[in-house]
């Protein structure tokens, strides 16, 4: 349960940390974005580099992102190998039934895994670096303009930072509840695979009755003092967007221009 | 049953700069058929020490002994059964771990996941909810439609089923009304005369001179104090730290003793208390 690191926050201090979640939030997407304008190895490499480079000056371990990358090990794997052996060509190097294996596919394959890399590191340096709280808010600011289209922004925002916030809270009370049913006999992970689904009804229905119950304190907490809507609220916790949030945007758009440069670069 | 803690230390997700001690060096035996009673502040570690004795987590190093049964590091998580069986833990808030549709079939469902078969599960059932206190027309009853006290005593009931020989009770008081609390632990303290030995963790210091003969004190991860009730709520320098505080009768004998009354050493109980007094009023 404590292994998933995506989306996960670790405290600490550095640039990455400081910069404006906001921006961080859209940069991270525009960076996912232009992965896709890499077409050939230069041009992955030098994505690679600049992660490698955020990964390093946000002095965040990495092996909090080798670790991240381990829920996802069997996705990456499956997709590598799909990309390896059914990439179409004209002359394969290794033959078999409905399989091959050939030098393109072998490419392709790296390309992708490459992706997978590029992709799982920015976006967890994202959430390693920023609170969910932080996210929620920028996620609000960026919505604001919606308010035009009568759509409920605050609202969506608190349900999201909501949501975010009983993220800890279940997987605590789920441990807890796990220890409780371990200790009345269950056994997790063991028999066969009706009976591992079977032994997860007794986490299921607690868990469930407890979050109801948990939702229902909340919402009695929050109009007992005096909670009606987002709109009017002024905010705690106020966003700024400085000069070196100004200079990473600078930096995004050079790293643009450069990859659509390497990309007809033979 | 007796258990014994040789040197345990335990620390959360080591490699991790969010890791935490949860035990440090801790060795102590708790005997068999005593009704010892675990006191500490929030955080101190009585509740990582109990779920040792169960396995639900292992020592980072040395090891605790339970009965013949060796828990060390190396303990791998297969064959846990047999201990969990003879080592049943009521959890704080218990009453989260119901899930069946009928009390009955919760109550079975230790006795049941234990090898226990069906027939022997439906007597135990019918046995112990008698024991904890309810009428045997409740066992038809969803655990959701009880009321949280009632909740709590088919909770118990679950675990009792079981036949554990050890009970340890995480705080098993918490949120009840003083005659259901009353009830709840002098329900426990039946199970000890029958036999059972029982952990208690509390931060009820009454309960602690009421019913247990032997009191450890926990604090910052360590076993700072062992001993009898009696002897540890004499010490000055325990009380002075803050690590434990008085029992009501205690501290009423605090107040007579500024009023010219005696004690040799502070009475922890009621009877106790009553008891000096009469004898200084009377004297002899």
């Amino acid at each position: 349960m404590n292994k998933l690191i995506l989306g996960r926050y670790l405290p600490g201090d550095s640039l990455i940390y400081r910069l404006d979640p906001r921006g961080k939030f859209l940069i991270t997407f525009y960076f996912i974005g232009i992965v896709f304008l890499a077409n050939n190895l230069v041009s992955y490499a030098f994505l690679l580099l600049f992660v490698f480079f955020a990964v390093y000056i946000s002095k965040v371990s990495i092996s909090f992102f080798i670790k991240g990358l381990r829920p996802m090990l069997w996705l990456i794997l499956f997709t590598v190998m799909l990309q390896a052996f059914f990439t179409p060509s004209n002359h394969p190097i290794w033959h078999w039934a409905f399989l091959s294996l050939s030098k393109e596919g072998l490419v392709i394959a790296g390309y992708i895994f490459i992706r997978f890399i590029l992709i799982i590191f920015i976006s967890t340096l994202l959430t390693l670096t920023t609170t969910p709280i932080e996210i929620s808010d920028s996620i609000e600011s960026i919505l604001k303009p919606l308010r035009v289209i009568k759509f409920p922004v605050s609202q969506v925002a608190l349900m999201l930072s909501i949501a975010l916030r009983f993220v800890p809270l279940l997987i605590d009370e789920t441990i807890k509840i796990m220890d409780a049913q371990r200790a009345r006999g269950v056994d997790f992970g063991e028999g066969g695979l009706i009976k591992r689904i079977k032994s997860f009804v007794p986490i299921l229905i607690p868990l469930f009755v407890s979050s109801f119950s948990i939702a229902y304190d909340l919402a009695i907490a929050m109009e007992s003092r005096g909670y009606k809507d987002g709109e009017g609220r002024t905010k705690y916790r106020i966003l700024h967007w400085s000069k070196r949030d100004n200079i990473t945007v600078v930096v995004m758009i050079a790293i643009t221009v450069v990859l659509l440069f390497l990309r007809s670069y033979k | 049953m007796q258990i014994e803690f040789k040197n345990v230390t335990h620390s959360y997700e080591s490699n991790n700069p969010l890791s935490g001690l949860g035990l440090a060096d801790v060795s102590c035996k708790i005997e068999d058929k005593a009704f010892t009673a675990i006191v500490g502040k929030t955080g101190s570690g009585k509740s990582t020490l109990v779920r040792h004795i169960n396995a639900l987590l292992k020592p980072t190093s040395g090891e605790i002994k339970v009965g013949d049964r060796v828990i060390t590091p190396e303990t791998n998580n297969k064959n846990l059964k047999p201990l969990r069986k003879q080592v049943g833990m009521v959890f704080q808030f218990p009453e989260s771990q119901l899930f069946e549709d009928t009390v009955e079939k919760d109550i079975m469902f230790g006795p049941k996941n234990f090898g226990i078969p069906e027939e022997e599960a439906r007597e135990a059932a019918h046995k112990m909810i008698k024991v904890v206190g309810l009428s045997e027309d409740y066992l038809d009853r969803s655990p959701f439609d009880l009321s949280g006290g009632q909740m709590r005593r088919v909770a118990i009931a679950g675990v009792l089923a079981s036949d554990p020989e050890t009970i340890i009770l995480d705080e098993p008081t918490a949120g009840l009304d003083p005659v259901g609390r009353k009830e709840i632990m002098d329900l426990f303290k039946e199970q000890q005369q029958n036999g059972k030995t029982i952990i208690l963790i509390t931060h009820n210091m009454d309960d602690v001179a009421n019913y247990a003969e032997t009191m450890m004190v926990m604090h910052d991860s360590r076993l700072r104090a062992v001993g009898t009730p009696k002897d540890i709520f004499n010490d000055q320098d325990l009380l002075d730290k803050k690590l434990i505080s008085l029992p009501q009768s205690a501290v009423f004998a605090q107040k007579l003793a500024k009023k010219n009354f005696k004690f040799e050493s502070l009475p922890i109980t009621i009877n106790e208390l009553t008891a000096e007094i009469k004898q200084q009023i009377h004297g002899e």
